[in-house]
């Protein structure tokens, strides 16, 4: 009797400790997604004057658009072209066979990003203000 | 048990670089950066379970090297590996405290695949903005690390071998 109470978690039949992974697999999901919707809900969204696309390539610095000032820029030479219009940036064209960057949409909320790794390249929003949901409702 | 051993971690291996191209063929996954169904991963679970964690090892890092050499970059190698690594980690981890099955595994190796690359790309680009990401790709790795587990434990289970 209590040999068996001991055993008890190694003898769990098949079935059960999967069914148990799945519950624990689904907790996790729920975390993640609640991680996911806590952050993005922190990122605000700026149609003031603040934010600009920084852009670095290799870690350095080598521009900043605001995100306010429409136009088409080439980066890094011309390898990503970056376009800036209603205060929102992508990248419209990229020199690299993935395009991964191209596929990365629009950004426009503090600490959004696009990536090129192949050409070591990224923009990032910045200084757009930071709204808490409470001066929202006020 | 030798030679038998090596042709099945050669097999396993050459499945796993089998399901990286053909993930790699399919649009939807590469469309996102990081977003990943890691169907290579199912070569890798059932290697664990089935060989060890050595052979697991070997297989899925065989697997990252080749397949980066033949249809990625350098640069890929250097994402791949580090996620590879610490996926290997946390699953062999996993597998041995004896208290999980092939889906809590898969998604820890799904996540922290993830979170090497995430990590990787952060030291090269020199930029912490990627943790950003991170969340968003905490999603996508555990709803593909619970499909991958479903069907490696299936493998696992159907297929017999007979390394001794």
């Amino acid at each position: 009797m209590n040999e068996s109470a001991n055993n008890k978690t190694a003898q769990k039949p098949e079935k059960a400790r999967y069914t148990r992974d799945l519950i624990i697999a689904g907790v996790l999901l729920l975390a993640a997604l609640a991680l996911f919707f806590l952050m993005r809900s922190r990122q605000a969204r700026d149609t003031g004057t603040g934010a600009q696309a920084v852009v670095t390539v290799d870690g350095q610095e080598v521009g900043r658009y605001p995100l306010q000032k429409s136009g088409t820029f080439p980066l890094n030479g011309g390898s990503n072209i970056l376009v800036v219009e209603n205060g929102e940036a992508w990248v419209s064209d990229a020199d690299c066979p993935d395009k991964v960057c191209m596929g990365m949409g629009k950004i426009s909320r503090n600490g959004e990003f696009i990536a090129c790794l192949p050409n070591r390249l990224l923009i990032v929003v910045e200084g757009a203000a930071e709204q808490s949901p409470v001066d929202g409702m006020t | 048990m030798k030679t038998k051993k090596l042709t099945v971690m050669a097999l396993t291996t050459a499945l796993a670089m089998i399901l990286s191209f053909v993930e790699s063929q399919i649009p939807a996954f590469v469309a996102v950066p990081g977003v990943k169904m890691g169907l290579a991963n199912i070569a890798v679970v059932f290697a664990l379970y089935k060989l060890g964690w050595k052979e697991a090892a070997a297989v899925s890092l065989v697997r990252v090297v080749l397949v980066s050499l033949l249809f990625g970059s350098i640069a890929s190698l250097f994402y791949s590996f580090a996620g590879a690594v610490l996926s290997l980690a946390g699953m062999g981890l996993l597998k041995r405290s004896g208290k999980f099955t092939e889906i809590v595994v898969s998604v820890a190796g799904g996540i922290l695949h993830n979170i090497g690359q995430i990590a990787m790309a952060s030291l090269i680009l020199e930029t912490d903005a990627l943790r950003y990401y991170l969340p968003f790709l905490l999603v996508s790795g555990t709803v593909a690390g619970v499909v991958i587990g479903v069907v490696s434990a299936i493998m696992v289970k159907r297929i017999r071998i007979d390394t001794d």
